[in-house]
């Protein structure tokens, strides 16, 4: 069944986007993650726009946080003080990103941006994911593993702007949450992603904070962070396409409740291997792309360029 | 009424017949139609074909030209840098046919010399596709690489022989407009020729439009950027939430 998408001006296969959606949605309830950076990717080995593909994304990744954002906070699993500093951070740092976005648009060169932060985040996410879950599985067979410190004291203790965090049990310098956040508000803008991937690893390796509140913080900040994105993204470059989120999420929403239910079944640190091996894989397919020989090395400008 | 009809009837009547039938437009020695003159893309488009068809007054070369809106295209060229391929130079071009469509009864070259074809940019080799910079003007790779991606994107082509005449007289031959068809105004030349020399040639419009709801949310999402924006967010937050208590429930 083709349906012609309004803002990409093409014709896609429905079932199909349908499907890819389930599928992604799937893994990302199963994993626990927005599903961004398997969904934009995607898209774009498909035929979408870069352009189109990154803004819609962000519109999509909205719809498949909410309900996880929802459910983190009536269980009390939301910082909301961390999640806000995150959010002032994210909301700064994703219009910084939609304004790059723009420029690099502009000059020709976003193509090749998205492609080379997916290829960079992605494999040293990927790698460290796979690295980690590795050893946590070699330590569970050794039971004699030393303990980790519960305070470490490092540089980043000696910052200013100290803020007491209840929730999370932490007394840290704003400025670390706030540059998280911004930081990651740039990756949600120029790829098309939530940016849980980075966020998450981020507060509980440099944060410090408890995992039970971890991803329902972060799924609280993706929410608005994403909306922003999406809202600066239809104002400045008109690159969101309704029809195609709409395709993706109705797939997507319910792929993420059939992967969280699933997710029951598997043990943490095989499900950490499985997610860090798919992230490699998507970089190993972005790279690919960006290394192989192109069939045509010239290009026309498309939709969503420089006019 | 009846009066004023027969009066406008003699009118039409007195002047087709003092036409001469050497006129270019709309000549005696060829008339031509096409099965539509709207492309609606729709919600369900996946690409359509309009037919194309007349009569000539006697044997001849048929040549059918479809042009699109004129409009500026940016070529590209990747690079390699330090391994990876990075977008390099670009050449933009002015008064680009976003669609350009030509179908013959037999290869442009048995039919005509070169310099027939050439003033009425017939033949891709003729279109007037210039660099918005002087200074681009001889680097032709780029030129033929814009042809080369707009045949790739089915947007440009050539159907020697793909023109049917029957009987010497009727001739059709079907227009391809894939779905991703640029919107515009078109115009559908027909040329006929005869012993090499172009004697008569006709030129109908055609219009390539979005209609209903594909319409209505690209004009929306256009004029009413904001409010486009945010309707995207509330469908968003409401399906994300909707999923939530749906599953919860069941």
């Amino acid at each position: 069944m083709q349906i012609y998408l309004p803002i990409a001006e093409m014709s896609v296969n429905a079932l199909l986007l349908l499907g890819l959606g389930g599928g992604v949605g799937f893994l990302s309830g199963m994993f626990g993650v927005g599903g961004g950076f398997l969904m934009t990717p995607l898209l774009i080995f498909h035929g979408i726009p870069p352009a189109v593909a990154v803004a819609t994304e962000a519109n999509q990744v909205v719809a498949a946080s909410v309900s996880g954002a929802l459910a983190h906070w009536r269980r009390r699993n939301v910082d909301a003080k961390m999640g806000v500093v995150l959010l002032v951070g994210g909301l700064f740092g994703s219009s910084l990103g939609v304004w790059l976005f723009t420029i690099l648009r502009d000059i020709g060169q976003i193509d090749f941006v998205i492609s080379i932060s997916y290829v960079l985040f992605l494999g040293v996410v990927g790698g460290l994911m796979v690295i980690e879950s590795a050893r946590a599985w070699i330590r569970s067979r050794k039971t004699s593993a030393a303990r980790r410190k519960l305070h470490q004291h490092t540089w980043m203790h000696g910052l200013p702007f100290k803020m007491r965090f209840r929730t999370s049990k932490l007394y840290i310098s704003a400025l670390l949450p706030l540059a998280i956040g911004i930081f990651v508000g740039i990756l949600a803008a120029i790829m098309g992603v939530g940016g849980g991937f980075v966020m998450v690893p981020a507060m509980i390796y440099l944060l410090g904070m408890p995992t039970s509140v971890v991803v329902g913080t972060s799924l609280f900040q993706i929410v608005f962070v994403t909306a922003n994105v999406t809202l600066l993204q239809a104002i400045n470059n008109q690159t969101v396409d309704i029809v195609l989120a709409l395709l993706l999420l109705v797939g997507g929403v319910i792929g993420a409740q059939l992967g969280a239910i699933f997710s029951a079944r598997l043990k943490g640190e095989q499900l950490r291997v499985l997610l860090g091996l798919i992230v490699l894989v998507v970089c190993g397919g972005v790279a690919y792309n960006l290394i192989a020989v192109p069939a045509d090395p010239f290009s026309l400008a498309g939709i969503g360029s420089a006019r | 009424m009846r009066r004023t009809a027969q009066a406008m009837a003699a009118v039409i009547f007195s002047v087709g017949a003092n036409s001469s039938p050497a006129a270019s437009q709309g000549s005696d020695a060829l008339i031509a139609d096409l099965s539509s003159r709207e492309i609606a893309i729709t919600t369900g488009f996946a690409g359509t074909a309009l037919l194309l068809f007349g009569t000539v007054d006697d044997a001849g070369d048929i040549v059918v030209v479809v042009r699109g809106p004129k409009r500026r295209e940016i070529v590209r060229r990747k690079q390699r840098v330090a391994g990876v391929w990075v977008t390099g130079q670009s050449v933009a071009f002015d008064d680009v046919p976003a669609f350009y469509f030509l179908a013959s009864t037999r290869p442009l070259n048995d039919i005509a010399a070169a310099a027939v074809f050439a003033p009425k940019r017939i033949g891709a080799n003729n279109l007037r596709i210039v660099p918005v910079s002087r200074a681009d003007v001889g680097r032709t790779g780029f030129r033929r690489a814009l042809l080369r991606n707009k045949a790739r994107n089915g947007l440009y082509s050539e159907n020697q022989g793909a023109v049917k005449v029957k009987g010497g007289r009727l001739f059709r031959t079907r227009v391809f407009f894939p779905s991703n068809v640029p919107t515009g105004n078109y115009a559908a030349e027909v040329y006929l020729l005869r012993n090499g020399v172009i004697i008569g040639d006709q030129s109908t419009p055609l219009v390539v439009r979005k209609v209903g709801l594909e319409a209505n949310i690209f004009q929306f999402a256009h004029q009413h950027s904001i409010l486009y924006g945010i309707i995207a967010i509330v469908i968003a937050l409401g399906a994300g939430w909707l999923a939530g208590v749906v599953f919860r429930k069941a």
